[in-house]
């Protein structure tokens, strides 16, 4: 075993070098999971990359590498771009946690950022963005503005990132409104237009006059232009072709900090493996303008939640509060801690559906 | 758990909309395969046609436009089948795969512009006091006019098979090539304009997507639906009278689906949508003790010189 | 016009003339493309068919090719034998999904158990899963008359929907903080079908496609069910006069397609991929029907088609990597080789003449 490994570290380690020696410019690749057109999460992260490249000029080149499947053919993807002498490596979707774990050992100089994950290596940062805290304030505007009292959610798959936005959105609806209900489909995709739009239909022929999505395409957008009164918010980037309404507000992933400042440290010399979970403070989660469709004193209360979630002054998931079978989550005054929401696995109080299983 | 908040009448129209791209596709393929062509690049042709269709509907402001040229989009991507597997005779299952891998490229290559832009609005069809009539006026009469030209579409292809003497032409051409060649048919002449009709069917079906369901271009967006048309034919047992059933069957599987999560019922998402595929299988069991099977020629390359 | 006049026998000259032809016209469209995008056409092709077999990486790349080629390989070696003989198993994706969950639901009954017998049984459970998937449309088409092609098809999105309900639920990693997905086999040294020699990609999937290979060319060349199969597709009344069973044809046709595409999907899973996750599935089964059919139905065919088929996929990553082509141009590149590839061949079948004046039959 051990002597595969060195075969292995010394094969490529030969090909590293020689690729590494034919520039001197830093070089950043980008592995995304989708196509760049996706105008939501892979969009994001490409806007991040060209946002490197204006940053840093001549000094850095980028490469990037779209729609790679995850499996194997992650692995493959990653290792080329190592290959062909990359710094530093973004890794762009959770199903890239393993491959990257597994090149960045075979390339212990080049320096590996995982989005979403929670594995790290000493070559392997993970990175993530708090969206629970734009969902709170989703959940301030919903409960504020809906009239039906019900507000429709599409969500993506039952996992802690999603389960954790639907709670934050709710406990910050309820407090609003204590009428509010939450209606929530699971359209088991990141990603599908068609079934997006079909989903955001339901809710509405259900009454729903608020939706939320969890999911990328601006296609429950354009579901809710066509009903009367429905407001809806962006997903992943600001979805701004729909402002004013009923596109009211946005969470937009904005990675180009973190991208920027990653780059500087690979060519600083100073870049160090950790584990980061952004939010609104570190400038990760954007929350896009809020329209004037929505009441001057709600959104002068949405900034407000917004400032005190950046401080530090409020914490989204503070107690009281209890789970969805009753029992004690958080005491007064309590707040939750990462490990627990990183695995959040139940809803609070109030929420009828139940999480499929 | 509230049923109840389920609106029947509501229900019953986004199904109607929610079947079309598939039934325009089915119906295409339909009468592909009843010539005895199986053309497996459905969902390379809907997704050109999606593309094709939202770009001429941007730059000409026209949905109608766009329409036309998602048809012929379609068609275009189906005269290469058509050039492959008639007149360079070459296995049809195969080419079909390529050809939908193809397509799914030139989409998006085609589509690189058109990201995030909004198409022109398809109105709906005014059908004055018709679209005001209780439940059947929301049901049937308050749609764009895409949707009755896939009804009508309906009762084209019905009748054009079972009344017309090129609809006969063609069934013969299906069931025995060989045959109808030596009747004097022009059997690979009848086959292209099958093939051709298909992938413009299949290119309308793909630009109601992009156009008035969804309406947006994003790369991939038919996610499927093109193998959904496939399996919707064999369903049919190539009837267009039970194509629109199935593609209602299908198209209302989803809705419904959707539905009954919003109304709060824990349902088992996927066995749900494995259904249509199981009863499709259930319910070509049954046609093979019926005679209403599968056009004879299905398949098969047809070459005159034998 | 010119006209097309069936050969007697297929062309033995063009049988080996009409690939590189394909290849040859598919690098002067696809140039032509990728210059229309503004790229060099030249460092383009090159990228895609030369750097990974002789640039300075190919020390990794033709490793990834073997591991690449191999699936399709296995999977298309099985539905040949069944489409030389007339039975058409378009659904090797879903026996591929199939075989993948029963080979790593087996191994991970066992976990953290360690044996060396863990392994073999993961085997048998892959085979014996895609086995059973493709034995419905079998026992269906030889009982009822059933189209087999269909109902295979319909198994897909079976399949498919069954995959998303074991990576959500069954064997869901309860260590994976509640993400879809099963544990990494990777990680599960029992159960990892790691590579036999480090370096050369060569994993127990390799072996069993160069096997399958060898397999398939004994089988069609000296047994006596090989000689069924090819008469059963050429001439199927004659077979039946020579005491074919079709029905017996059918399961054994459909059945060993779907235990090769079962197993193709259990050494995938245990090796390259790792893992069981929603989206694991990436269409081998799909290109396997074209690999099948490029290799003529051949088995050193198939072999060959297999390795071009996986140096597109790997050449087209790295010039989309590289060069920053759009994912986009490369499918379309592929798509156009394979219409080559497949409109090419008409000239090992048939005859181009220069139309003569006809007289009316």
């Amino acid at each position: 075993m051990s002597v595969t490994r060195l075969l292995t570290s010394a094969a490529l380690a030969l090909g590293l070098a020689s690729a590494a020696l034919a520039q001197d410019k830093t070089k950043v690749g980008f592995i995304y999971v989708g196509p760049i057109g996706d105008g939501g999460w892979t969009y994001e992260h490409d806007k991040g990359r060209l946002a490197v490249e204006e940053h840093f000029g001549d000094a850095v080149e980028t490469v990037y590498q779209e729609s790679v499947p995850e499996g194997a053919d992650a692995e493959r993807a990653i290792t080329q771009m190592a290959l062909q002498g990359a710094d530093l490596i973004f890794t762009t979707s959770f199903g890239f946690m393993d491959p990257t774990l597994s090149v960045a050992d075979k390339f212990p100089d080049v320096k590996f950022e995982h989005a979403t994950g929670y594995k790290a290596a000493p070559n392997v940062s993970t990175y993530s963005a708090r969206f629970y805290e734009g969902r709170a304030i989703q959940g301030h505007i919903a409960g504020k503005m809906t009239t039906s009292n019900i507000v429709g959610y599409i969500a993506s798959y039952p996992i802690p990132e999603v389960i954790r936005g639907i709670n934050a959105a709710y406990i910050h609806a309820r407090k609003v409104n204590p009428e509010v209900e939450f209606k929530i489909i699971w359209a088991y995709t990141w990603f599908d237009p068609a079934k997006e739009a079909d989903a955001a239909t339901a809710l509405i022929e259900q009454g729903a006059d608020v939706i939320l999505q969890h999911t990328d395409s601006t296609a429950p957008q354009a579901a809710a232009e066509k009903a009367e009164g429905v407001i809806t918010f962006g997903q992943a980037s600001d979805m701004a072709e729909y402002k004013p309404r009923p596109r009211v507000s946005s969470i937009i992933d904005n990675w180009a900090p973190y991208y920027i400042a990653r780059t500087q440290a690979v060519m600083d010399g100073t870049w160090e493996s950790q584990q980061i979970w952004h939010g609104i403070d570190e400038g990760m989660v954007e929350i896009g303008e809020i329209t004037d469709a929505v009441p001057a004193d709600v959104k002068a209360e949405a900034l407000a939640m917004k400032e005190a979630i950046a401080t530090g002054e409020y914490h989204v998931f503070t107690g009281p509060l209890k789970k969805q079978d009753g029992s004690d989550w958080l005491a007064e005054g309590e707040t939750a801690d990462d490990e627990t929401l990183l695995g959040i696995d139940f809803y609070v109080e109030g929420l009828t559906a139940e999480i499929p299983q | 758990m509230s049923l109840s908040s389920i609106d029947a009448t509501l229900l019953l129209a986004s199904l109607i909309v929610a079947a079309t791209p598939i039934l325009l596709a089915a119906l295409g393929e339909l009468v592909v395969e009843r010539a005895g062509v199986l053309n497996l690049g459905v969902e390379g042709m809907m997704i050109t046609g999606a593309i094709c269709g939202f770009a001429i509907a941007v730059q000409t402001g026209s949905p109608l436009v766009g329409f036309v040229a998602a048809a012929a989009g379609g068609a275009a991507l189906a005269l290469l089948f058509a050039l492959l597997t008639q007149v360079a005779l070459a296995n049809q299952v195969a080419s079909g795969l390529a050809l939908t891998l193809f397509g799914l490229g030139l989409s998006a290559l085609l589509g690189q512009g058109y990201v995030g832009i909004k198409p022109p609005p398809t109105a709906r069809l005014d059908l004055g006091p018709l679209s005001d009539l209780p439940f059947v006026g929301r049901v049937l009469f308050s749609h764009d006019p895409v949707v009755y030209v896939a009804l009508a579409l309906v009762g084209a292809v019905w009748a054009f098979l079972k009344y017309s003497r090129a609809g006969l032409i063609l069934r013969a051409v299906g069931e025995n090539h060989d045959a109808a060649h030596a009747l004097g048919y022009k059997v690979v002449r009848v086959r292209i304009l099958a093939i051709l009709f298909g992938g413009a069917c299949a290119g309308l079906g793909g630009a109601y997507i992009s156009l008035v369901r969804v309406p947006q271009w994003t790369e991939g967006m038919t996610s499927g639906a093109g193998w959904i048309a496939l399996a919707l034919v064999v369903f049919a047992s190539w009837k267009a009278g039970r194509v629109l059933l199935g593609a209602w069957l299908f198209g209302g599987v989803t809705v419904l689906q959707l539905n009954l999560q919003a109304a709060g019922a824990a349902i088992p998402v996927e066995y749900l949508s494995m259904s249509p595929y199981l009863i499709t299988i259930v319910v070509l069991v049954i046609m093979s003790f019926d005679k209403s099977r599968a056009p004879g020629s299905l398949g098969r390359i047809f070459h005159a010189s034998q | 016009m010119p006209r097309l006049e069936r050969r007697p026998q297929p062309s033995a000259r063009w049988t080996w003339l009409a690939p590189p032809l394909a290849v040859l016209v598919t690098m002067v469209a696809g140039g032509a493309l990728f210059a229309a995008l503004g790229e060099n056409p030249f460092e383009a092709i090159r990228t895609i068919f030369w750097d990974p077999l002789f640039g300075e990486f190919a020390f990794y790349y033709r490793p990834q090719l073997l591991v690449k080629a191999a699936p399709l390989i296995l999977i298309a070696i099985g539905l040949s034998l069944g489409f030389r003989a007339g039975i058409w198993n378009i659904g090797a994706e879903g026996q591929y999904i199939i075989g993948a969950i029963t080979g790593a639901g087996a191994g991970l009954a066992f976990y953290p158990m360690e044996g060396w017998f863990i392994f073999p049984i993961m085997i048998v459970a892959g085979a014996l899963g895609g086995f059973v998937w493709g034995m419905i449309p079998a026992i269906l088409r030889a009982r009822f008359g059933t189209n087999e092609i269909l109902v295979s098809l319909m198994l897909v999105y079976v399949a498919e929907q069954l995959l998303a309900k074991m990576a959500l639920g069954l064997l869901r990693n309860p260590e994976g903080r509640g993400f879809p997905g099963s544990r990494n086999l990777q990680h599960y040294p029992s159960a990892h079908n790691a590579e036999l020699v480090a370096n050369t990609g060569i994993h127990w999937g390799v072996v069993a496609a160069l096997i399958a290979v060898i397999f398939a060319y004994v089988l069609l060349t000296r047994h006596l069910l090989g000689y069924q199969i090819k008469l059963a597709g050429q001439a199927p009344r004659a077979a039946r006069f020579a005491g074919v069973n079709p029905a017996r044809l059918v399961l054994i046709c459909l059945g060993l397609s779907g235990a090769l595409a079962g197993l193709a999907g259990m050494f995938e899973v245990a090796g390259p991929a790792g893992q069981i996750t929603i989206d694991f599935n990436v269409g081998y089964g799909f290109t396997a029907i074209i690999v099948a059919f490029l290799g003529r139905l051949h088995p050193v065919g198939i072999l060959l088609a297999g390795l071009l088929m996986a140096l597109t996929y790997i050449g087209g990553e790295a010039a989309s990597s590289t060069m920053q082509l759009p994912m986009a141009a490369i499918q379309i590149f592929q798509g156009m080789l394979l219409f080559f590839l497949l409109a090419v061949d008409v000239l090992t079948n048939y005859r181009v003449r220069a139309r003569k004046t006809e007289v009316a039959p």
